[in-house]
């Protein structure tokens, strides 16, 4: 592999988890508990299809096959993505939605943070521009969960459930393949393994103020590196993609 | 290239009534968002950074940019986005700060984005000064803005976040 490949999979990886991440949360559009939370989360939606956007094409230009944003968003399969199996599960009740978001921004907080000094430039000037929108998604969902977590012994119960059920999708964040090594050695890639014990002792401290437990490390799902995907992946991408599969090259 | 050859400062002035769909008192130029035109025998490229990623308003502009400068009979035209360094509220001017507040929103506090959340309470009633006013939300109709209400004159208003 090469340093252009290896970066085409590493940039693509990216744009797929704030796409994938972002299609999840525009499903809360009119569907919220109230309307302040509709824009909250449509809002967060914006901000990832705007990075999604960035990095996509991005990547489209490092593989030089002249694949724009769109075709890379609209005309891949599942197979062929590459996000986290995390921001693909189903937005389940709201509290499944807020501690998924935690995790994914406390991530993206200390992942953008170093990104910013990455010694490629497009991925360093990307990253600065989303750590500012990543704060306000992570003091969002911490609130939240917190406020949840502390709450009526309903919102607790399933507060503490989200986090059983979506802890064993947390594992993958940090998984490293050849592509991060080759990059990290490169000092373009960020060495996730640093980022493994601040993600953690961040979550403790959010879950020790919702009076939650952290739960204990199991069996942690994986295989969205090799494009392997829970069963949510594909429905969710025939919808995204229904439009441009069915009239291919609609323009808005 | 063909015909008249303008000068960066032409198109720079006539650049300077495009404005930002979202707050159409406060022109691109006053935003911040205006960086650079560079002239070279390939046409004219406009240099633009984006406020926010997902901003819908940034597509908006870029066809308004167009289509001015056709009708000036300056082409071709290319729009380029750069993100580094990234737009900060910091780069918004004084003169685009009053005319936001003119128009209703609450324009967002000089230098504090490094502690954005602290600038939030403090935030004045662009319609009466007051700055006994409550946060409702922190996400509004568009990504830039939060919501706010007054409890002195009691009028509902929107923030532009620090960013
Ligand atoms: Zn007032």
């Amino acid at each position: 592999m090469t340093k252009q490949e290896a970066l085409f999979k590493y940039t693509l990886r990216l744009g797929d988890n704030a796409l994938i991440l972002s299609q999840r949360l525009s499903e809360w559009c009119s569907n919220a508990p109230f309307i302040e939370e509709d824009l909250a989360l449509t809002n967060f939606a914006l901000d990832m299809i705007g990075r999604s956007q960035a990095l996509l094409k991005y990547a489209g230009e490092l593989e030089g096959l002249n694949r724009t944003e769109d075709m890379l968003a609209y005309r891949r399969s599942e197979r062929q993505y590459y996000n986290n199996l995390l921001v693909e599960q189903p937005n389940g009740d709201f509290a499944v939605t807020m501690v998924r978001q935690l995790f994914i921004s406390v991530f993206e907080k200390y992942y953008y943070t170093e990104m910013q000094k990455s010694s490629d430039e497009m991925l360093a000037a990307i990253a600065a521009k989303t750590l500012k929108e990543v704060k306000y998604h992570l003091a969002h969902a911490e609130d939240w969960v917190i406020r949840l977590g502390d709450g009526t012994g309903e919102s607790h119960y399933r507060t503490q459930k989200a986090i059983d059920d979506l802890w064993m999708f947390s594992g993958e964040l940090f998984e490293m393949d050849e592509v991060d090594s080759k990059l990290i050695a490169e000092g373009i890639a960020i060495d996730l393994d640093k980022i493994r014990p601040l993600w953690k002792a961040y979550i403790a401290n959010v879950f020790n103020n919702g009076a939650l437990q952290i739960p204990q490390d199991g069996y942690m799902q994986t295989g969205s590196r090799q494009g392997i995907h829970t069963e949510y992946l594909g429905h969710l991408l025939s919808e995204m993609q229904y439009l441009q599969r069915a009239y291919p090259d609609a323009q808005w | 290239m063909v015909g008249h050859m303008y000068t960066k400062q032409e198109v720079l002035d006539y650049l300077s009534v495009i404005a930002d769909p979202e707050i159409p008192v406060v022109s691109i130029q006053e935003m911040g968002m205006l960086q650079d035109v560079i002239i070279s025998d390939s046409g004219y490229e406009v240099i633009l950074t984006p406020t926010y990623t997902g901003c819908p308003a940034m597509s908006i502009i870029e066809a308004d940019i167009k289509a001015l400068l056709q009708e000036k009979g300056i082409s071709p035209v290319k729009v380029t986005m750069v993100y580094s360094p990234a737009w900060t509220t910091d780069w918004m001017n004084d003169t685009a700060k009053e005319k936001m507040r003119q128009y209703g929103i609450a324009p967002p506090m000089h230098s504090s984005c490094g502690n954005m959340f602290m600038a939030e309470q403090h935030v004045h009633c662009p319609h009466c000064d007051s700055a006994d006013t409550n946060l409702i939300s922190r996400f509004g109709a568009t990504a830039c803005k939060a919501l706010y209400k007054c409890n002195t004159c009691k009028e509902p208003f929107e923030y532009f976040k620090c960013h």
